[in-house]
């Protein structure tokens, strides 16, 4: 046992006391208006990140030194695995999650508190008392639940390994990102808590809620997006979105996330939606726990009940508090939030917006619905039923069709109420231009109503997009005469929450558009001899074959590999070669570990994945190459806009996100009452 | 009538087409999660069950796995403990489909008392340890290995 290790266990634990006094004189200090209980508070949080960060640091030693006396790192790791994979192993099991959750909570909360320190004083003591109790729960469900430092009391000569299907770039850095973005959403719901507490629901709280909320859809957009490539490279099923449960929960804080992203806008320009904003933030961050809770639980991978997970009936508690003390704060706080202003009219940013926050809040229950359907079911049925992929599908694409209708028309339609000017001006071209791109399809032969009707859309709204861009630029030519390009990144650079956020419009539309191409999608499964050939015809129309050269084995140090090579031609053109594979990984010992693990042949192009499984291998004859290989080949067109749109989002969102953007929006209003200056003036901040 | 009226007409509307696709889309995709247990119960009680579109959630019995020529039809017996019910799938089998697994067929039960299934899940147990008290680390050879000089 590492020095470094024994350090890390008896951190945990002083880390656990260190919340709790936190927690208590954070809160005590805000009661009873005690400075000094507040300073200690603070104090007391930011001594518990320092633990954390020493208990960390002796699971990542136990990790990496291969101490299989502590259990966890016997059973997530193996002697022979990469020492990248055993770094990652930190966050691959629930004890070592829950502490990697502790972990980012108490980093948060330390940049958080530090940070708005001297800007919002009387929220401090509740924000920091709130984030203490979070993590108070994590510690103690650490140090009691899902103790990660948990000895055996013999020592193996090995580990159990990691599944291979984990062992990927993408999977490395996937959970981390999504619990980035889960942990984030604590840092608003904090700050939440303490306007309530406070009844100081002005607009001063809601800069850092705003912040934190980025960061936590940020996080969560790459989360989800390399958890998507994941499936698609080593599940093999072909696909990159299967409405599981676990993919579900992720998706469920992004939404309100979102929502709370543009509601905050109402709530900023017009003082409207105060109590629904309150609602958002704590919404995000309740998904976010249940979202931990069902990919940590195993509730709905194992398809038990809530109680029989050791931390099950923990989460489910700890749950159940945050919701009744969020009602009650709130329903003691009505007043409070009352809205400044009122709605004028149907034909307004303000309406738009509404409907907006409704399609993602309908979104968000439907999927919410869905996901813990066959629990509800069994409670008041007595029967589990399941709902899958047709649920999901059914209810959402008709509400995420008028979502993206709203994505055009809610950023250029005036506030308060459009005129009938104001629509045509900003609507009339690109209203023609997504009519022109359905009727093009549909002449071009498309029958998906959806998919038609996401893609016309889609061209609605790079259309508004589009003309946002080029009146910005043109007005940037003749005001500041400058040419194309510095006229274009100024223009970003100057007004980034706004054309970043068109940005993040652009990846969307990309991304509905990918989604669109999956009604085209075909399958085919076929049996292949080497030599023989097999013939079929894309969505496109284009016609394929598929040569087989036969199947191939090797062997590696970890693994078995079998693999299969298929010649492919496109209307009698030759388009390459496609190799899947399905490799068996052995431990040092040569026992298999784990189930087999597909890699998918992929040939992308922008138009069309050819997505080839090998789903297995049958000997005939004796003879070595008397085998015919099973394959399923899958067309799926579009599937690279996926990404692309996710890296697109993820631009946007860096630029909305980047710090220089707050401080430049303030220093344009001074600008305004400053003489015209030259260049490099307005750089220096003016004190008022 | 009033902006906040209409809003609210508007978003009812809304609301209300969400929750009719719901309510018809689960009466019309929801199926039935059944242990084998539950299923034969449920035949037992009303023999028009067969036929009736299910999910079942069982172990695959080991060795039970006999794959028929051609490669992509499967005959195995899943159990929960208490009943075992014989199973015929076409298609292509998950990786994380061999003995002892858990998974999720999705099909109907023939009158002959064979299911047959349309769909085949396996849950990869090692995913998420999340089972209590799971103790995989013990078929490993690295256990048994010392476990022996122990």
């Amino acid at each position: 046992m590492n020095a470094l290790t024994l350090i890390g266990e008896l951190s945990l634990w002083v880390g656990l006391l260190m919340a709790a006094w936190s927690t208590t004189v954070s809160f005590a200090g805000g009661a009873l208006h005690r400075d000094d209980l507040v300073d200690s508070g603070v104090r007391g949080l930011y001594a518990t990140f320092a633990m954390v960060v020493l208990a960390s640091i002796g699971l990542w030693t136990a990790l990496l030194t291969r101490d299989f006396s502590v259990a966890y790192v016997a059973t997530h790791i193996s002697a022979n695995m990469p020492n990248l994979y055993v770094f990652t192993a930190f966050w691959s099991g629930q004890q070592g999650s829950m502490l990697f959750w502790a972990l980012i909570l108490s980093m948060y909360s330390t940049i958080a508190i530090s940070t708005s320190r001297s800007r919002n004083r009387e929220l401090i003591p509740w924000a920091t008392g709130t984030l203490s109790a979070i993590l108070l729960f994590f510690l103690a469900t650490n140090c009691f639940k899902a103790n990660p430092f948990v000895r055996l009391d013999f020592i193996p000569l090995d580990g159990s390994g990691m599944n291979p299907q984990l062992q990927s770039p993408a999977m490395a850095i996937h959970p981390p990102n999504l619990y980035l973005g889960y942990v984030a959403t604590a840092v608003p719901f904090a700050f939440a808590i303490a306007a309530l507490f406070t009844r100081r629901l002005n607009a001063e709280w809601l800069g850092v809620v705003r912040r934190w909320t980025l960061i936590s859809w940020f996080f969560l957009t790459v989360g989800i997006i390399l958890g998507m490539w994941w499936a698609y490279l080593e599940l093999g099923w072909g696909g990159y979105w299967a409405w599981d449960p676990v993919e579900n929960s992720s998706f469920l804080p992004w939404l309100t996330d979102t929502a709370f992203l543009h509601s905050i806008m109402i709530q900023e320009k017009r003082g409207m939606l105060r109590k629904w904003n309150v609602v958002l933030v704590v919404l995000s961050f309740l998904l976010s726990i249940f979202g931990t809770f069902i990919t940590r639980s195993g509730v709905v991978e194992s398809v038990h009940s809530f109680a029989q997970s050791p931390v099950g009936t923990w989460f489910g508690a700890f749950f159940f508090l945050c919701v009744g003390i969020t009602v009650y704060l709130v329903g003691t706080r009505l007043k409070d939030l009352e809205a400044t202003a009122e709605l004028e009219s149907m034909v307004s940013r303000e309406a738009a917006f509404l409907y907006n926050n409704l399609l993602l809040i309908g979104i968000a229950f439907a999927v919410f619905w869905g996901t813990v359907f066959p629990i509800i079911s069994e409670w008041v049925r007595g029967t589990k039923i399941t709902v899958g992929p047709p649920f999901f599908n059914a209810v959402n694409v008709p509400l995420a069709l008028l979502l993206l209708a709203l994505t055009g028309v809610g950023p250029l339609i005036a506030w308060r109420k459009a005129s009938v000017s104001n629509l045509k001006r900003q609507f009339a071209g690109p209203a023609i231009f997504g009519l022109i791109v359905g009727i093009a399809l549909v002449i071009a032969g498309m029958r998906s109503f959806y998919a038609t009707m996401a893609y016309a859309l889609g061209g609605f709204v790079i259309g508004t997009i589009t003309q946002e861009f080029y009146k910005g630029v043109r007005a940037r030519r003749t005001i500041h005469e400058e040419s194309l390009i510095p006229a274009f990144l100024h223009l970003i650079g100057r007004n980034r929450r706004r054309y970043g956020g068109y940005i993040v419009h652009v990846g969307i539309v990309l991304l509905f558009s990918a989604f669109a191409g999956l009604a085209f999608k075909t399958d085919n499964e076929v049996t292949l001899r080497t030599g023989q050939e097999f013939d079929v015809r894309d969505p496109y129309g284009h016609k394929w074959r598929f040569i087989s050269q036969g199947v191939s084995t090797s062997e590696t140090r970890d693994r078995e590999t079998i693999g299969i090579t298929l010649q492919t031609f496109r209307d009698n053109k030759p388009m390459g070669f496609i190799t899947s594979e399905k490799r068996q990984y052995f431990d040092t010992q040569r026992n298999p570990l784990f189930q087999p693990l597909t890699a998918a042949g992929i040939r992308t192009t922008p138009k069309l994945d050819t997505y080839v499984v090998l789903a297995g291998v049958q000997n005939t004859g004796s003879a070595a190459g008397d085998n015919e290989a099973t394959l399923r080949v899958t067309f799926n067109p579009l599937v690279m806009w996926v990404w692309t749109g996710g890296y697109i989002m993820l631009i946007g969102g860096l630029i909305v996100m980047w710090p220089q953007a707050e401080r430049r929006r303030t220093q344009a209003g001074y600008a305004a009452v400053m003489p015209p200056a030259h260049a490099g003036v307005a750089d220096i901040p003016v004190p008022v | 009538m009033k902006p906040r009226t209409k809003f609210l007409i508007g978003g009812a509307v809304v609301l209300g087409v969400a929750a009719y696709l719901m309510a018809t889309s689960i009466e019309q995709t929801g199926v039935y999660y059944l242990t084998p247990t539950e299923l034969s119960t449920r035949i037992a009680a009303d023999p028009g069950f067969v036929n009736t579109g299910v999910k079942v959630g069982a172990r695959v019995v080991p060795g039970s796995i006999q794959r028929m020529a051609g490669g992509t039809e499967y005959a195995f017996r899943v159990t929960d403990g208490t009943r075992t019910v014989p199973v015929v799938y076409h298609g292509l089998a998950p990786d994380t489909f061999t003995d002892s697994v858990d998974v999720v067929v999705g099909g109907r039960m023939g009158a002959d008392g064979t299911f047959h299934a349309t769909e085949l899940l396996a849950k990869c147990a090692s995913r998420y340890d999340n089972a209590p008290g799971a103790q995989k680390y013990k078929s490993t050879a690295g256990y048994k290995a010392a476990a022996s000089h122990a």
